[in-house]
């Protein structure tokens, strides 16, 4: 049950970074897709009764936190440039 | 009995918070619906036995990252109003990309899981035991983290002196 539940907050995040267009909106759903993978850790290391589970999750909340320290000033940056959130207008970032 | 029920309550509640993500409209509603999915995650951790990752996923999760977004929010959103259109042209193939995804994780997920359903009756380990497997075994990652967290550090900063050079 737990570990479908993950799937689907995974699945979910996915989807949520695919079809909104608000660049923080996208951040937290990448946030929610980490959770997901939390979650089947969390369930994994407490089915075969070892740490290394619980290990990997306590790496993966650092590696959120310096993501979220790393992708805000950038987010701050795009939008001194051109005051919108929207990450359509950023369509000619690419290349 | 009441494990069983909080456990399937917790979940409950995490999986509507992680919907209504979605669909609600503006970025600090969303940011709201992330923080109750968090801490409904964090109450599954506890029911779990594992109290070492439900205290770090409320005190990191919420208490950090949570509280710098919706800093950034307050900070940006005053002068963006391009909230009010929630969904980019993907929405239907994204809809399709998730639902495949979705089917095929199950489909491999069902054929390799030992036991189809978890219960609450499993191994607790506390802190101790984990802070001991953390420091013996794993000790070169704990070293590799921190040295991945001064790159960040660094990173953020060079990002904005970028910026404050941009601006002259």
């Amino acid at each position: 049950m737990l570990i479908g539940l993950s799937a689907a907050i995974f699945a979910l995040g996915l989807l949520g970074v695919i079809v909104r267009r608000n660049v923080l909106v996208m951040l937290m759903c990448m946030e929610l897709m980490l959770n997901g993978v939390n979650l089947s850790l969390v369930t994994f290391a407490q089915q075969t009764a070892t740490a290394a589970g619980a290990v990997l999750v306590f790496l993966v909340f650092v590696v959120a936190t310096a993501e979220i320290a790393i992708a805000i000033p950038i987010v701050l940056l795009l939008v001194k440039r051109k005051n919108v959130l929207d990450l359509d207008a950023y369509t000619d970032l690419k290349g | 009995m009441i494990d069983t029920l909080l456990l399937w309550l917790f979940a409950g509640t995490a999986l509507v918070a992680a919907a209504a993500m979605l669909v609600l409209r503006h970025p600090m509603r969303v940011a709201l619906a992330l923080a109750a999915t968090m801490l409904a995650l964090a109450g599954v951790y506890a029911l779990l036995g594992v109290h070492a990752i439900a205290i770090f996923q409320v005190l990191i999760y919420v208490g950090a990252v949570m509280v710098f977004m919706v800093y950034a929010i307050m900070l940006l959103d005053v002068r963006d109003r391009s909230f009010t259109r929630r969904f980019s042209w993907l929405l239907v193939p994204g809809v399709v990309v998730a639902v495949a995804f979705l089917a095929v994780l199950a489909h491999g997920v069902w054929q390799v899981l030992p036991e189809p359903a978890a219960s609450t009756a499993g191994a607790r380990f506390g802190i101790q035991t984990f802070s001991l497997e953390f420091l013996n075994e794993y000790w070169l990652h704990f070293e590799l983290v921190s040295v991945l967290l001064v790159a960040a550090v660094v990173a953020a900063l060079a990002v904005l002196e970028v910026g404050r050079r941009d601006r002259g």
